[in-house]
């Protein structure tokens, strides 16, 4: 039941090296695959492109070919009215059910947010946005092939 | 013995000869010296080391075959590798209750190098020093402040022995606390200063910072323990207005007063009545044509505590013989020019290639692919080391994977003894040869 509200997230280790950006983005653009949403975080060092994407396996198989460290993560992504205080009440509810956000992007236009969360535990997780009438994406609404 | 003999001389130092009768001994003179204390040497080993002496029996000698300096070919070799097999006394030719001093060098691969010096040994010592400095114009009348560490390292108790033999006043200020070097170096009015010539351009920027240039008294500076460039000595000389002269020591042979600059400044003079040098090839071993490149190896002659045959100290250089425009007639040697091996000296600690790649195995890795790149800002070594990461050991984790780096470092501090920067690349980023890796890059161009 749960299953195919979790996502799968790719995660690229990046060195701080120009061009190692515009190479992940030409493989996967003449590979067909469309990014949805993406992160980065980032070190003096290096950094960790986090993307939603479109076919995360092909995707996984594309860039470690091409010399790549690649890992998928599982994450959700929550649908909040465009509204002032919207996000505050679903953290509420994560942290008032002990779950803890690793990380988290967002976008907002028109009437929603999409919100991606990376929890300490993404079952616990989905469990409790449910509970709470909150909407989660379907997985199957983000892989497109 | 004629000490603190001041002789004519064109510089605008007095510069004065310590010990004459040795420094300016004629060739053939200083060469019975030496046969003879060679042969002294040998008997003392063979007699009282069992490791040279299993060594001489390997090789099917005895101190009977040895009559000059000529024969020091037939002895064996000394090696970093031996000294640390027979850590910590197993090379004290002398009793323990002989033994009044303790000195180590910074620990290579876990075993730091141990010395031992009898009574001896600790005024042959003082001499060389002494003369390091008189060689430099210093005398009774000046202020060193030894601002070399103090304690296992033999720089700091090197000089302080040498300095107080001259006569000079001494300041046991050690390293560290440059506010306080400053302090003292104005209120005390210090003529002399002794420290690392990377620290000496660290406390000409600390003084320029503060203003006080007008109020030093500084004329003369002796600094070693690491290589530096002419550019530096330049540098040196004019923010600290003295003059800057090299010294060259390694623990294995005594420490600081091996070989010492003159005012002429054209080669070191080496202590050859104490240690005689050979130049060799470091493949065939066998020695080169005089004035030839190659690696220097000391015989210690005078030794008690821990005498060593054949040292072969690694580094490149080249002797000069012609008798120095300052009329000493010792041996000069170029400075070093590199190293036979690829040891590298990183903020005065010795760090090799192989110490870091035993870290990286720690963590997992079958055949580590790593670079090691060195470099000076601010007058201080960088040390960054670039490690390709494990694709297993990715996550999408940031804390993990700056833990990770953060963990490699703490091992290589406490193997290596020094901060190393740990800087995660990419898999396969590291270029790949075929034969033998060229692991570092070393900016500095220290030789």
């Amino acid at each position: 039941m749960n299953e195919p509200l979790i996502i799968k997230q790719l995660s690229i280790f990046l060195e701080n090296k120009t061009g190692r950006l515009t190479e992940v983005t030409r493989l996967l653009g003449k590979a067909g695959i469309n990014l949805s949403a993406f992160s980065m975080a980032e070190s003096s060092d290096f950094g960790i492109m986090r993307v939603v994407l479109s076919d995360p396996q092909a995707a996984k198989k594309l860039l470690t070919q091409n010399g790549f460290t690649v890992t998928l993560s599982d994450v959700v992504c929550l649908f909040v009215p465009n509204t002032p205080g919207t996000l505050s009440d679903a953290l509420l509810i994560l942290s008032e059910h002990n779950v803890s956000v690793d990380y988290m992007y967002a976008f907002a236009m028109d009437d929603l947010a999409r919100v991606i969360i990376r929890p300490n535990d993404i079952a616990k997780c989905v469990e409790v946005l449910q509970h709470s009438n909150l909407k989660l994406m379907k997985a199957s609404d983000m892989y497109y092939f | 013995m004629q000490q603190g003999k001041t002789i004519g001389k064109t510089t605008n130092l007095t510069t004065m000869i310590w010990n004459e009768s040795y420094e300016c001994m004629g060739h053939e003179e200083l060469r019975e010296v030496q046969n003879k204390r060679l042969r002294t040497t040998v008997e003392c080993v063979y007699h009282n080391s069992p490791f040279y002496r299993a060594k001489m029996q390997e090789l099917g000698i005895s101190p009977n075959d040895i009559e000059t300096i000529d024969d020091l070919v037939k002895l064996p070799f000394t090696t970093k590798t031996d000294l640390r097999d027979q850590y910590p006394f197993g090379l004290f030719s002398a009793p323990m209750s002989e033994i009044v001093r303790l000195h180590a060098s910074s620990g290579t691969t876990g075993k730091p190098i141990v010395a031992g010096y009898t009574r001896k040994d600790l005024n042959i010592w003082s001499e060389v020093m002494a003369r390091t400095f008189a060689a430099g114009g210093c005398n009774r009348n000046d202020i060193f402040q030894i601002a070399y560490g103090y304690g296992l390292f033999t720089g700091g108790l090197g000089a302080h022995y040498g300095a107080e033999t001259l006569g000079a006043s001494v300041i046991p200020i050690s390293s560290g606390n440059t506010e306080k070097q400053i302090q003292l170096m104005t209120d005390f009015g210090s003529t002399a200063l002794c420290c690392t010539p990377s620290y000496a351009l660290y406390l000409a920027e600390a003084v320029h910072d503060m203003g006080v240039q007008d109020k030093l008294k500084l004329k003369v500076g002796f600094f070693g323990a690491e290589p530096w460039t002419e550019e530096m000595r330049k540098e040196i000389e004019e923010k600290l207005r003295l003059k800057a002269f090299d010294i060259f020591g390694l623990t294995e042979i005594i420490g600081p007063g091996v070989a010492y600059d003159c005012s002429a400044q054209h080669g070191m003079h080496i202590n050859e009545d104490h240690f005689f040098p050979e130049i060799i090839n470091p493949k065939t071993l066998k020695p080169v044509k005089k004035g030839e490149v190659g690696e220097l190896v000391f015989t210690t002659i005078t030794k008690e505590g821990m005498p060593v045959l054949r040292y072969r100290t690694k580094d490149l250089t080249s002797l000069l013989y012609e008798t120095c425009s300052c009329g000493r007639t010792s041996v000069r040697m170029h400075k070093i020019m590199g190293r036979s091996d690829d040891m590298l000296i990183i903020r005065g600690v010795n760090v090799f290639p192989s110490q870091i790649e035993s870290v990286l195995l720690e963590f997992g890795e079958a055949a580590p692919h790593y670079h090691l790149y060195v470099d000076r800002e601010n007058n201080t070594d960088t040390f960054d080391v670039h490690v390709e990461l494990r694709p297993e050991n990715f996550t999408d984790d940031m804390s993990a994977m700056l833990g990770l780096a953060k963990r490699i470092e703490h091992r290589i501090l406490s193997v290596v003894g020094i901060h190393a920067h740990v800087k995660l690349v990419e898999p396969r980023s590291i270029e790949r040869s075929i034969g033998k890796a060229k692991r570092v890059t070393d900016k500095r161009n220290l030789y």
